[in-house]
C-alpha cells in the first residue's frame, strides 16, 4: 500500500509537470489553432537559461524568474517573427515551421550547452516529517504548479488584459473591431505559454537531468495530457495532464515495466483522437460543409 | 505546333533521364568503395522519401513518424537475413509488404485525423519507436539494445566487383524500379485522386474518389516504399539498432522532401542527396550543426522555397523556355 501511495503521489507531481505544459499547449492552440511541436524545446532552452544564471552564480530564484521573463520575451518574439507570417499558411507549412523551431533550439542547446548531461538543483530539500510518500521536491512541483495555474486563472479570470486575451483568441474579428490589438494578443500568449513552459522545464529537470532531449517524453505526455482533456479547454488540459501522469506511473510500475512508458502515451494519444478527438471535456467541432 | 513542342521536349526529358542513369550506374567505378557506400544510403533515402512524398506531398497527409517505417523495414529485413538465412534481395518485398501492412493499418485511424492531429500522432509513433524496438519480450527477434549485425552481401556470379559496388547497383536498379512505378501511379487517374483529395476533400468524394480507400492505401504504399529503403539501407549499414531510429530520423525524413521539393518526383533524390551528404560536411563545424542547418534550411525553405529544390529548378527551367522563343522573334 505504501509503495502504492508513493507511486500515486510522485504520478501526481509527474502530473503537475504535464499539466503546465499541456496549458502551454492549450493557450497556443487556442489562440491561433496551431500545435506547438517545439514547446518542449522551448522549455528545454529556457531550462539552460536558468542552468547558466546559476552556475554564474545567481540565488535560485532570482535565476528562476529572470528565465520566466527572459522566455516570455523570447516567446514574444518567436511568435512574431517565425508564426505571424503562417498565420494563413497551409497546415503543412506551419507544421514544419515548428519542426524546423524545434530542430534549432534543439541543436543551438546541444551547440552552445554541449550535449553532456547536467544535473540541475532543486530549490525543495530538506525532509518533511511524517511524510514517507514524497519527496520535498515532488511536493514543491505540485506547490508550484498549483500556484502557476492559480495566478494565470486569475489573469484570465479578472483582469481586463486577460479577457482581452480571450476574446482575441475566440474571435479575432470581432475583438479587433472592438480595438483590441490582437496580434498583440497574440503574441502575449506566445510569452505566457513559454514562460509557463520554462517553469515546467525548471520543475522537472531535477527529475530527469538536463540534457538537449529531455524534454520529448514530457512533450509526448503533455500531447496526451491536453488531448485526453480538450485540447480547446485548459481546465481539461490541466485535469488530463494530471491524470496522465499518474497513470504513466501506475501503469509503469504494475502492467508493463518503465520501459514501454512512452508507448503509453502513444496509445493514449491515438485512442483518444481515433474514439474521442475532442477530449473528455472539450468542445465537439462542428465543420458546415 | 504545340504538341510538337511538348513530343519534343518529353523525348529530350527522356534522353538526358538515361544519360542520368547510366552516368549513375558508372558512378561507383569512379569513386571509392566508401563513397560508394554513401551513394548507396542515398539511394535509399530517396526511396524513403518518394515514399513520403507520396502521403505528405501528393496526399496531404502529414508524416512525422516515418522513422517507425523505415526501422520496420530495416528490422524484417535483418531478421529474416540473421535468423532465417532468407538471401538479401528476397527480405526487400517481404520488407515492403509488412511495411505495407503497417502502414495499412496505421493508416486506418489516421482517416479520422486531419492535419496537425495526424501530425501529432505519427509524432508520437516517432518518438516511442526506438523505446518499442528495445521491448524485452520481443528480445528474441530483434537483440534488444544490441540490435543484428548482418553480412554484406558479395557479388554473384563471380562478377568482378567489390560488395560495396554490387550492392550500390542493386540499390539503383531497385531503386529505378520504385520510381518507374511511383511515376506511372502518379501520372495518372490514382495520382490525380490523391492530388484532388489533398486540396478539396469534400469536393473529390462528391466527384467519386473513395476517400477512405485512397488515403489508407496511400499510407501503406508510402510504408511499402520507406520499409524497402529501410531494408536497402540495413543491408548497406550491415547493422540495425533501436537508437538509429529516433525521432530525428523521422525529422530528416521530412527535411528531404521539403528540401527536395514537395508533391515531386525528382525531388526525392535532391532531398536524399542533402540529407546524406550535408551533415557530413556540416558535422566537421560541430556536432549539432548538421540540425542547426538543417532547421534553418526548413525554414528557408518555408518562407522562401515552398516548392523546394525540384520547384525551384522546374521554374527555372519554364522561365528559360518562355525567354528562348521571344529571342528568336
Amino acid at each position: 500500500m505504501d509503495a502504492f501511495l508513493h507511486q500515486l503521489f510522485s504520478g501526481v507531481a509527474t502530473g503537475g509537470i504535464y499539466a503546465s505544459v499541456a496549458l502551454a499547449l492549450v493557450m497556443i492552440y487556442q489562440a491561433t489553432h496551431h500545435i506547438n511541436f517545439a514547446q518542449g524545446e522551448m522549455a528545454m532552452f529556457s531550462t539552460y537559461l536558468a542552468w547558466t544564471l546559476i552556475a554564474a552564480g545567481a540565488p535560485y530564484w532570482i535565476a528562476f524568474v529572470l528565465t520566466v521573463g527572459i522566455s516570455f520575451v523570447l516567446g514574444v518574439v518567436i511568435e512574431r517573427v517565425l508564426i505571424r507570417p503562417m498565420a494563413h499558411a497551409p497546415v503543412l507549412s506551419v507544421v514544419i515551421v515548428f519542426i524546423g523551431l524545434l530542430v534549432i533550439l534543439n541543436s543551438l542547446a546541444g551547440w552552445i550547452f554541449s550535449y553532456t548531461i547536467k544535473s540541475f538543483p532543486s530549490p525543495f530539500d530538506g525532509v518533511i516529517p511524517g511524510n514517507a510518500f514524497m519527496s520535498p521536491h515532488e511536493l514543491g512541483i505540485i506547490g508550484v504548479t498549483l500556484v502557476v495555474l492559480a495566478l494565470l486563472y486569475g489573469f484570465f479570470r479578472f483582469t481586463s488584459l486577460g479577457l482581452a486575451m480571450r476574446a482575441a483568441a475566440l474571435n479575432p474579428v470581432s475583438s479587433r473591431l472592438a480595438g483590441i490589438r490582437v496580434g498583440r494578443m497574440l503574441g502575449l500568449g506566445w510569452g505566457l505559454a513559454a514562460a509557463v513552459g520554462a517553469v515546467a522545464g525548471m520543475m522537472v529537470a531535477p527529475v530527469i537531468y538536463l540534457d538537449p532531449n529531455m524534454m520529448a517524453g514530457v512533450l509526448l505526455y503533455a500531447f496526451a495530457g491536453a488531448l485526453l482533456g480538450g485540447i480547446d479547454n485548459p481546465i481539461g488540459a490541466v485535469i488530463g495532464g494530471f491524470v496522465v501522469g499518474v497513470v504513466e506511473n501506475l501503469v509503469g510500475t504494475y502492467l508493463i515495466g518503465t520501459e514501454l512508458k512512452l508507448t503509453v502515451a502513444l496509445v493514449l494519444i491515438i485512442g483518444v483522437l481515433v474514439f474521442r478527438p475532442a477530449g473528455l471535456m472539450g468542445k465537439v467541432v462542428v465543420i458546415r460543409v | 505546333m504545340a504538341t510538337d513542342t511538348f513530343a519534343a521536349v518529353g523525348s529530350l526529358r527522356w534522353i538526358g533521364i538515361a544519360i542520368l542513369v547510366v552516368a549513375l550506374a558508372l558512378l561507383p567505378f569512379a569513386i571509392s568503395d566508401y563513397h560508394t557506400f554513401q551513394f548507396t544510403q542515398a539511394i535509399s533515402y530517396a526511396i524513403v522519401l518518394l515514399g513520403l512524398n507520396i502521403l505528405t506531398g501528393y496526399n496531404g497527409q502529414i508524416s512525422l513518424g516515418h522513422g517507425a517505417f523505415y526501422a520496420v523495414g530495416a528490422y524484417t529485413a535483418a531478421i529474416l537475413m540473421d535468423r532465417f538465412g532468407v538471401p538479401y534481395w528476397a527480405t526487400l518485398p517481404i520488407a515492403g509488404l509488412v511495411c505495407f501492412g503497417f502502414g495499412f493499418l496505421f493508416g486506418l485511424p489516421a482517416l479520422r485525423l486531419q492535419g496537425h492531429y495526424l501530425a501529432l500522432a505519427t509524432f508520437a509513433l516517432a518518438v516511442a519507436t526506438p523505446q518499442l524496438l528495445k521491448y524485452k519480450k520481443i528480445e528474441g527477434w530483434t537483440g534488444g539494445v544490441q540490435g543484428i549485425v548482418i553480412i554484406k552481401p558479395d557479388a554473384p556470379f563471380g562478377l568482378p566487383l567489390s560488395q560495396d559496388r554490387w550492392l550500390y547497383l542493386f540499390t539503383l536498379a531497385v531503386a529505378l524500379v520504385m520510381f518507374l512505378l511511383a511515376w506511372n501511379i502518379l501520372r495518372g487517374r490514382v495520382g490525380r485522386a490523391l492530388i484532388a483529395l489533398r486540396d478539396q476533400p469534400i469536393a473529390a468524394e462528391a466527384m467519386g474518389v473513395h476517400g477512405a480507400f485512397f488515403k489508407s492505401t496511400a499510407f501503406g504504399v508510402s510504408a511499402l516504399y520507406t520499409g524497402v529503403g529501410g531494408a536497402l539501407g540495413a543491408i548497406a549499414v550491415q547493422f540495425v539498432a533501436p537508437d538509429s531510429f529516433t525521432t530525428f530520423l523521422s525529422i530528416s525524413f521530412v527535411v528531404g522532401i521539403v528540401v527536395g521539393g514537395l508533391a515531386s518526383i525528382s525531388g526525392a533524390i535532391w532531398g536524399a542527396l542533402f540529407i546524406q551528404f550535408v551533415p557530413n560536411v556540416a558535422d566537421q563545424i560541430s556536432k549539432a550543426a548538421p540540425w542547426a542547418i538543417y532547421g534553418a534550411v526548413l525554414l528557408l525553405c518555408m518562407y522562401s522555397m515552398p516548392l523546394g529544390v525540384a520547384g525551384l529548378l522546374r521554374s527555372t527551367v519554364r522561365r528559360l523556355r518562355v525567354r528562348r522563343p521571344r529571342s528568336v522573334t
